[in-house]
């Protein structure tokens, strides 16, 4: 069969040479016909200057492969294992069951009044959503450094994907805390219909952070030591084993400092009907804003050369 | 609408080489960047992150430097070179993995490159699963995939385990699958790196086809290659690149010939012009050895339809005894393809020429090095080791439609009688 198509490009040549048979007129006007129909989107390539804006277009563009990323992030994380998505709940709930038998009954860490169990594991399902995006996202370029030195795609893609796959472990830790909060006796009221915002307020500071992380970890070898580390930290300068009213009131604004802990009160806010959260909420919405926009912008601005350093 | 595809202009890519500045350790580049706006105080005017093409700094290097062509819409271009020469840099330009330090190119189109087959194959995933993914990765859409998706596992040629892993597959099977999702790529700019090499020769074999089958269906190919059998096959224009730098760019036979040429390691002429030194004793001595050929054909580029002469001059002291030539001619793998020795006559003192004739299609293509000796009967003349060193080239493929080494010492044109039998 190839030999054919060897053969009859020979035969299209000598055609050329002779005199243009008939054969060869028509595939020269099927080619021109092409060429008229299509309108070839034209690309300009040139050295990077200074900062660049994001193209929203392109990432649209590209959506399937968004989709087609975070899938694989979900398809491959529990294969071969026994378990598998049970690990999603495993986690939290132990970590659960281990603050409220420390932290609640020995340490006896106020609670603002509600059942330790349920006050830490409300923390705990954001915090894991966190941690797992952040890591993964910022580990995103690493992890498929090949892809990024083969293959154009928008980069932005990567980190993206690596916040979007922890939000289905986080649906399924979700159904667990619908449970206890029957257990205690509590039912969600309107206030949960605020509870997306501040998953959003949450994917923004974890894209933000991954796409920081993430940039300077194409440079960087430090960045995957540094996120655990980050992550330990994070945990404990959060208010998930304990109440940011334990803070005197004119240190709340600084505590907001930590976007964290904004989603985490706002999180028992919407669910448990706590107090609302104090000004802290604010500061770290404007917090997670600029850690985001700045990401962005650093991240595009390393973008051209991850292919090089990575 | 122009009928250009892809312009290239002035296009050159620095690279770092060594340590990258401020690679390595995180505080290097912290301090880098706390003394940053103090540099810049002192140098108002640098304020390109890359250093300037003028002033070249000792740790850089130029991968490609001034390039600049054309590509016309359903061309077919190769790009040859040695390694290091920047093939792959262009491909990564163009496909925008990579940005140019300078210069800017032009496209006109999608572009689908392929610089490895199977790039985003994930081990754990499916053959199934990864048909998609790889396909998602490579720019198609879901939809093209799908509809695709029969005609893919046809040619790769592995049904049987499309629910297996891929991480359980044989590497055959693995590049199979791989360049069955990547032929099936349909973008109007095809950038194509070295995807020749993998795979036994039958599905080498496919994958030329598939990509002439593009050419034909007018896109345009940029095919970055060694194998130039299969850019001769296959490409209308060749662009040879050294050291960063575009040094010809034409017609493929005239190009790859001169690359070739370029890069072989030959030795086709020797000549020793002082006869006290020249090789040999008192009976006899070589005093010049070359390749020759006949008219019409180029001596710094043989070929198998090549017929070649080897040309040798000594100086004869016994015009008593009957003197003869004998060559020695050896492969790159040492065999010995032949031992050709003339007749023995007598001569008279002086300059005595042997050419040896050796025909066209007789040596496979190979390096060969010769071996020659003269000797008189009962009395020993001179041995000369690589007096000579040849490459002979492949020729005229198409009509096979293969493009892997041809086996075999030697290549004869052997007759064959092919007919129709009719059985009545």
């Amino acid at each position: 069969m190839l030999a054919d198509t060897a053969w009859a490009r020979r035969q299209d040549r000598q055609a050329t040479q002779q005199k243009g048979s008939v054969q060869l007129q028509w595939v020269n006007m099927d080619k021109v016909q092409q060429v008229g129909t299509t309108t070839a989107p034209v690309t300009v390539i040139r050295p990077p200057k200074g900062w660049i804006p994001i193209n929203l277009r392109e990432l649209w563009a590209y959506r399937e492969l968004l989709y087609f990323f975070t899938w694989r992030d979900l398809k491959v994380r529990y294969r071969q294992t026994v378990l598998g998505f049970a690990w999603a709940i495993i986690q939290p709930l132990f970590m659960m069951v281990v603050f409220s038998l420390f932290f609640g009954t020995l340490a006896k860490v106020p609670s603002d009044g509600i059942p330790y169990p349920l006050f830490s594991y409300a923390a705990l399902l954001p915090w894991t959503l966190f941690s797992s995006s952040m890591t993964r996202s910022s580990n995103s370029l690493l992890q498929d450094a090949n892809l990024l030195q083969k293959v154009y795609f928008p980069r932005l893609l990567m980190p993206l994907a690596g916040i979007l796959s922890p939000l289905v472990d986080f649906a399924i830790a979700f159904v667990i805390l619908i449970a206890l909060m029957f257990y205690f006796g509590y039912t969600p009221g309107i206030r949960i219909l605020a509870l997306p915002a501040f998953i959003g307020l949450e994917l923004m500071l974890a894209l933000g952070a991954g796409l920081w992380l993430s940039a300077l970890s194409a440079k960087y070898r430090d960045i995957p030591y540094v996120v655990p580390f980050l992550i330990q930290l994070g945990l404990f300068v959060s208010p998930v084993v304990y109440s940011s009213n334990l803070l005197p009131a004119r240190f709340q604004a600084i505590y907001g400092l930590n976007p964290m802990a904004g989603v985490i009160e706002g999180f028992r806010w919407a669910l448990l009907v706590t107090d609302r959260p104090s000004n802290l909420f604010f500061v770290s919405v404007a917090i997670a804003l600029v850690i985001l926009i700045s990401g962005v912008f650093y991240f595009r601005r390393c973008e051209k050369t991850f292919a090089d350093v990575v | 609408m122009t009928d250009i595809a892809i312009k290239v202009e002035n296009l050159g890519k620095l690279y770092r080489i060594g340590q990258i500045v401020g690679y390595g350790t995180l505080r290097e580049s912290l301090m880098n960047i706390a003394y940053a706006p103090f540099r810049r105080l002192r140098q108002p005017r640098d304020t390109n992150h890359e250093p300037s093409a003028t002033s070249p700094q000792p740790n850089t290097i130029w991968a490609l430097k001034d390039v600049s062509f054309e590509v016309k819409r359903g061309e077919a271009v190769g790009i040859i070179g040695r390694n290091g020469s920047g093939k792959t840099t262009i491909l990564k330009i163009l496909s925008r993995i990579t940005a140019p330090t300078e210069g800017c190119a032009e496209i006109h189109g999608r572009v689908g490159s392929l610089l490895e087959v199977g790039t985003g194959f994930h081990p754990e995933l499916t053959g199934r699963e990864n048909i998609y993914l790889n396909g998602a990765v490579l720019g198609m859409k879901k939809a093209e995939v799908a509809r695709k998706f029969d005609e893919i596992v046809a040619f790769s040629e592995i049904e049987k385990f499309l629910d297996t892993p891929v991480k359980r597959y044989s590497s055959g099977m693995y590049v199979r699958l791989a360049f069955a999702v990547a032929a099936h790529l349909e973008p109007e700019i095809l950038v194509v790196d070295e995807v020749l090499a993998v795979g036994d020769a039958a599905f080498q074999k496919k994958c030329i086809g598939k990509m002439q089958s593009a050419a034909q269906a007018g896109r345009t190919v940029v095919f970055v290659s060694h194998n130039m059998t299969a850019v001769e096959s296959f490409c209308d224009r060749v662009i040879l690149l050294d050291n960063g730098y575009l040094m010809k760019d034409g017609r493929t036979n005239e190009v790859v010939a001169s690359y070739l040429k370029s890069s072989a390691n030959e030795l086709l002429e020797q000549r020793w012009d002082d006869p006290q030194t020249a090789p040999g004793n008192e009976n006899v001595r070589v005093i010049y050895a070359g390749i020759a050929t006949e008219p019409g054909h180029d001596r710094h580029y043989l070929t198998i339809e090549t017929p070649i002469e080897l040309v040798f001059k000594v100086l004869n002291f016994r015009p008593d005894k009957l003197l003869h030539f004998s060559v020695h001619l050896h492969n790159q793998e040492n065999i010995c393809v032949f031992v050709a020795p003339s007749k023995p006559q007598a001569l008279p003192e002086g300059v005595v020429q042997g050419i040896c004739h050796i025909p066209a299609y007789l040596l496979n293509d190979n390096t060969y090095t010769t071996r020659l000796m003269v000797h008189f009967q009962g009395v020993y003349g001179v041995d000369v080791q690589n007096i000579l060193i040849f490459e002979v080239h492949d020729a005229g493929r198409e009509d096979w439609g293969w493009y892997g080494k041809w086996p075999g010492v030697v290549r004869p044109n052997l007759a064959w009688n092919v007919e129709l039998l009719n059985c009545d």
